[in-house]
């Protein structure tokens, strides 16, 4: 063993050896999310372009509040996070504890053909979802020969039919990912706890309540806030399948503040403001759900 | 339940395998409904050779999300690394805040990222792509978690024998967490193929588009060539694909690490 003073120094080696790993990563972060973020509240409270813009106190943040078409975005992605998140964490949790089954045949095949869809671009799937509903497109197609609709329904130029599709979509597309982490989550629950409940008379439907849901707990608590998150800040959707229409019936809120940054005429300055409101709705959001998750324990 | 699960299958694969049928037919067969592949792959590809440039589309993805997924694998996992190796109050503490950087949301930073990366003169480059991205709370995290699992004996016989703290974590470290730079490899790839607000703020030239970009232009006419336009979403999923059909078990693996 070395002398104190001696193990003394290289505590502090490794202590500064650390600050060094970590430095890179942590600089990064900070640039590139903390500097911006107080930038964006900065501007928030600023209007004009360039060079010429100057403060106006709460101007921004009143003129939100009187944005109908700002407050039909927020309505639109609050029903997306409202429906299509638990729906999905739901569908996800019934859909991994199902293939978590040892006796279970083509699991792997299942598994993938589930995943299969997370392989694909999100304006990929936008644009494969805005064809198959398309007037002429399949969905269309099928409904009408199936003597469901006389005529072809047009789905993404009716306020609640856009909205839906949004939604099926999204649960096309991320529900196989969520299933992921829940079956990554239930290889570490012991197979035999399942097996000592069939022996005791528990029904699927009981143990997937008494063991799969308790024991997830971390896991469904880290995958409902990265949707939440992933919801609330939705655009490549909004943008790439309905154009955030009819008349801004399906546009979500960080569609609407590209558009007010760089579509219209740029106001960088109320683009701010309408962002913070996402932040703080995020941080309150991720807050709530920790708050939920800890109860519980 | 297998009923079950063949129904969710085929709805999982069904658009998929329509955008491939899509891709090899002519748009008027597309839609009267042909869902059998057929043969006019050809007149598609050059319809859309055409109409946008997508060499240089792929070209440009391809090094953009190649080089940022190397440089954030090194970024994030030196630093997830040096934050659980050496942990102590205050790393913890630096840790919780990078942690809170995971609930800004992007369009919070977009436009002074913007304001920022125009004055730098970062527009339109592959620097310009990779900086708001390349250091990720997710990812810190990730390979924080990971590096719980390094045997601290291992580390002390490799520093008795000499290693320098560099040459332990690139010798030992990275070989032995080899799943867990696989899942974030492949989620690192994707995210950055994928993304599509951030290059359609700094990407403002033709010349620098990527793939994603592409394909949301194709959708701007009036009247749509389904088969052209499923064969550009085809050639935009087919990486993706590849890399997580390559990386699909360690990726699991790697997930598993990090929920543990």
């Amino acid at each position: 063993m070395s002398k104190p003073s001696k193990k003394m120094t290289l505590n502090k080696k490794h202590n500064l050896m650390g600050w060094l790993f970590l430095a890179p990563g942590a600089l990064l972060i900070l640039l590139m999310s903390f500097v911006p973020m107080f930038r964006a509240l900065m501007l928030s409270f600023m209007t004009g372009v360039g060079a010429s813009m100057k403060s106006c106190g709460l101007l921004n943040y009143t003129r939100m509040f009187k944005d109908t078409v700002f407050i039909q975005s927020i309505k639109n992605t609050f029903f997306y996070l409202i429906i299509q998140v638990p729906l999905m964490l739901i569908f996800a949790l019934i859909l991994a504890s199902i293939l978590n089954n040892k006796n279970l045949r083509c699991k792997g095949l299942f598994r993938t053909m589930i995943f299969l869809p997370c392989a694909t671009s999100l304006v990929a799937y936008a644009v494969i979802f805005r064809s198959l509903f398309a007037n002429n497109g399949i969905v269309n197609l099928v409904l009408v020969k199936l003597g469901i609709l006389d005529a072809p329904y047009s789905f993404l130029t009716n306020m609640w039919s856009a909205r839906i599709v949004i939604i099926i979509a999204l649960l096309w597309r991320w529900t196989g990912y969520n299933m992921v982490f829940y079956l990554a989550g239930l290889q570490n629950i012991e197979y035999s706890v399942y097996e000592a409940a069939k022996i005791d008379g528990a029904s699927a439907v009981q143990s997937f309540f008494r063991i799969t849901v308790p024991l997830l707990k971390p896991t469904i608590l880290l995958t409902a806030i990265m949707s939440t998150n992933g919801t609330l800040q939705l655009f490549d959707e909004s943008v790439n399948l309905t154009d955030g229409g009819p008349a801004n019936a399906s546009i979500t809120m960080s569609h609407y503040i590209y558009n007010m940054s760089f579509k219209y005429v740029p106001n960088f300055g109320y683009a701010a403001a309408m962002s913070f409101l996402i932040l703080i709705l995020v941080a309150i959001l991720a807050f709530l759900q920790m708050k939920v998750g800890d109860k519980r324990d | 339940m297998y009923a079950f699960l063949c129904v969710v299958s085929f709805f999982s694969v069904f658009p998929l395998y329509w955008m491939i049928s899509a891709a090899t037919n002519k748009s008027a067969e597309v839609i009267s409904g042909r869902l059998i592949p057929g043969t006019y792959f050809v007149q598609n590809f050059k319809a859309l050779m055409a109409n946008q440039d997508v060499g240089r589309a792929l070209a440009n993805s391809f090094k953009y999300a190649i080089i940022l997924t190397l440089v954030s694998l090194v970024v994030s996992s030196l630093a997830g690394y040096g934050f659980e190796i050496y942990h102590d109050k205050a790393k913890d503490a630096v840790m919780n805040i990078i942690l809170l950087a995971m609930m800004v949301p992007f369009v919070a930073t977009m436009i002074p990222l913007f304001q920022m990366f125009s004055t730098a003169g970062w527009l339109n480059s592959t620097i310009g792509f990779i900086l708001p991205t390349v250091s990720t709370p997710f990812l810190i995290m990730m390979f924080r978690q990971s590096a719980r699992s390094f045997p601290h004996d291992i580390m002390e016989a490799a520093r008795i024998d000499g290693l320098s703290e560099i040459r332990i974590f690139f010798q030992m470290f990275i070989p032995t967490m080899r799943s867990t730079y696989a899942a974030a490899m492949t989620i690192t790839f994707m995210n950055a193929w994928n993304s599509y607000l951030w290059p359609k703020v700094i990407m403002t030239d033709a010349t620098s588009q990527t793939m994603p970009m592409v394909v949301a232009n194709l959708t701007q006419g009036y009247v749509t060539d389904y088969g052209m336009l499923m064969l550009a979403v085809l050639i935009c999923t087919l990486p993706t694909a590849i890399v997580f059909f390559c990386l699909q078990n360690a990726f699991a693996e790697g997930i598993t690490g990090a929920v543990k």
